[in-house]
């Protein structure tokens, strides 16, 4: 019991400093909402064209974009988790931490923590930006805080993802692109921006099976009421199995002294 | 007798290279243990295994009479460590950095901030402590990061050449702070470049070279293997050469003369006052010298004594990004 508690106090100490770096670095936050708003202002007017105005069941075309780009930008933002670990370890920050008789999983929880915070920030000006374009949540408050909930739960999973990532490669450039490499994929052959049934059909499978468009179509079913098909609760399982693979796989290559 | 840490056959190596080959050393508690070793050395291998950072691949560590391979968490309690290179946080205030460590050191708040302050003030840091750390020079950044390591109230304190890159009045300034620490009972691991600083710091001194032990001893051992300091004259001509030789005939043992260099070296024990000395009667025989020095041993000179060659520095390296 006092571990656990020692390692939420630790874990806490230690999102507070990557909080404290995040505020002193508030071009951080700045530029990270200007790519999914040049992403959101893009698509909506580039695509919502070409798509016509509407999407079946959705309304608006922008009512179809946002929930695909918040998960999108939650997802980017988690890859940062990886970049701040392999940085802190370059700089020789967690050579201090690892000499601390501190929680081994201090340095992970308050990086991961730290992130999401910062995600959610990305989240509400994106929102924000979203309600300018003309999106509307069509299914009252609680179903909102759902969507929001649930797209940040996946991007907090995916930042255990990124630690791991960016302990094994223990160089940021490379954290970076190894977490591109695997996000662009994934986003891209997903229901994010479109619907999946254009697509040739062995891209179909793969699109309409993996977690980015569960949690696309779980936040379009609380954004809008679309049918979701059960893709919350498989979304939900992939956030359970990832946390428990890739939170004591992080941990035990943090604690790994070699 | 426990001693303040030890190693027993301590054996470790990254892929093919040998960073340890066999180092067996242990430092009674309370006292300073300098280590002197060239580049790639392995001194600061010996570092990160007694501060738990890594393992080693054969023999046994102790710090504090506990094994670091079997109970990592209760040494890390009681040491602190002040790395190669600066562990600190460039967006947070050095106030911030160090009051952060001190509350994961287990310390309450209001306890780490009174802490902190102190530290502070004892490294000389107070008015830059508000600052933004990317804001500090070198030798700032090398005393907030030995800062860090103090806040614990750690018994025994590991510091990975806390001088190297420092102008000669820092060095001192934190010679004196490492003095400080001595006297207040901390056992302090030294590790250096500078025979000097092991001198004026240590009480026993290992030279280490490719991953061993290679002398140990307390500095008035080791010199005695060098031979101390030494006057070294030299001359414009041959027959200034004689005299001087013939005149500093018999005033210190080992006297070598080279006749083609035309120098004299002779070895002295009190070298301010000895040097002045010699000039003298230099000065007497009526002789003008083309150059008087006095040369004081270097660890170029221990390895000389030791190995019989000069040691072979390997290229420094440092992690990216890091900052001294
Ligand atoms: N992570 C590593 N991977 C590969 N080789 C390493 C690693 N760390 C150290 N070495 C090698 O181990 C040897 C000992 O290195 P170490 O850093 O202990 O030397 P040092 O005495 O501290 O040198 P310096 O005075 O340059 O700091 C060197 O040959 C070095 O190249
Ligand atoms: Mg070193």
């Amino acid at each position: 019991m006092t571990t656990v508690l020692a390692g939420f106090r630790d874990g806490w100490i230690v999102t507070r400093r990557n909080l404290l770096r995040y505020m002193r670095l508030p071009q951080l936050v700045v530029i990270s909402s200007i790519q999914p708003i040049m992403f959101l202002t893009l698509f909506n007017f580039v695509f919502g064209g070409a798509i016509g105005a509407t999407v079946a069941g959705s309304g608006p075309y922008i009512n179809y974009l946002l929930p695909g780009i918040l998960v999108q930008t939650i997802l980017f933002g988690s890859l940062q988790t990886g970049v701040g670990l392999s940085r802190d370890l370059n700089a020789g920050i967690i050579d201090r931490f690892r000499s601390l008789p501190m929680s081994r999983s201090a340095v992970l929880t308050g990086r991961t923590s730290a992130d999401i915070i910062r995600s959610s920030l990305v989240a509400m000006i994106l929102l924000g930006m979203g309600y300018v374009y003309g999106f509307r949540f069509q299914n009252g408050a609680g179903d909102a805080v759902m969507m929001i909930a649930l797209i940040l739960a996946f991007g907090y999973a995916f930042s255990w993802i990124a630690a791991f990532v960016g302990l094994a490669v223990k160089d940021e450039e490379t954290a970076q692109l190894a977490g591109f490499l695997f996000i662009f994929p994934l986003t891209f052959a997903s229901a994010t921006f479109v619907p999946t049934a254009t697509m040739p059909h062995w891209l179909q499978v793969f699109a309409n099976n993996q977690p980015v468009t569960f949690a696309v179509t779980a936040a379009r079913h609380f954004a809008l009421g679309t049918p979701s098909g059960g893709a919350e609760w498989k979304l939900l399982a992939w956030i359970v199995g990832i946390l428990l693979v890739f939170i004591p796989l992080s941990i035990y290559s943090y604690k790994k002294r070699s | 007798m426990k001693y303040a840490f030890e190693l027993k056959n301590v054996k470790k190596h990254y892929g093919k290279v040998v960073a340890l080959d066999g180092v067996t050393l242990r430092a009674e508690e309370g006292k300073v243990y300098g280590m002197l070793g060239p580049n790639g050395a392995g001194k600061t291998t010996i570092v990160k295994i007694l501060s738990t950072l890594i393992e080693p691949d054969k023999g046994v560590a102790t710090v504090a009479g506990i094994d670091i391979s079997l109970d990592p968490t209760s040494v890390r309690k009681t040491i602190g460590l002040a790395g190669q290179f600066a562990a600190i946080d460039e967006f947070l205030t050095g106030r911030e950095n160090i009051y952060m460590v001190g509350l994961l050191y287990g310390l309450k708040a209001k306890e780490s901030k009174t802490r902190t302050t102190d530290i502070l003030e004892r490294l000389n840091l107070t008015d830059a402590a508000d600052r933004q750390v990317k804001t500090y020079s070198g030798g700032m950044r090398r005393r907030l990061d030995l800062g860090a390591s103090l806040v614990g109230h750690p018994k025994i304190l590991f510091l990975d050449e806390p001088t190297t890159g420092l102008d000669p009045r820092t060095r001192k300034e934190l010679w004196e702070i490492i003095r400080d620490l001595a006297k207040d009972g901390t056992s302090i691991l030294l590790t250096t470049q500078y025979l000097e600083e092991a001198d004026e710091l240590a009480d026993k001194i290992a030279v280490i070279d490719y991953g061993k032990v290679i002398a140990e001893g307390t500095s008035a051992q080791l010199k005695a293997k060098l031979g101390g300091d030494m006057v070294e004259f030299e001359m414009t001509n041959e027959a200034d050469y004689r005299k001087a030789l013939e005149a500093t005939k018999g005033i210190s043992k080992g006297i070598k003369g080279d006749d083609f260099e035309l120098t004299i070296k002779i070895p002295v024990k009190h070298s301010a006052t000895d040097l002045l000395k010699i000039t003298q009667i230099v000065d007497r025989a009526g002789v003008k010298p083309q150059n008087i020095s006095l040369h004081k041993p270097t660890l170029d000179d221990v390895f000389l004594a030791i190995t019989g060659k000069k040691p072979k520095h390997q290229l420094p390296k440092k992690p990216k990004g890091g900052k001294q």
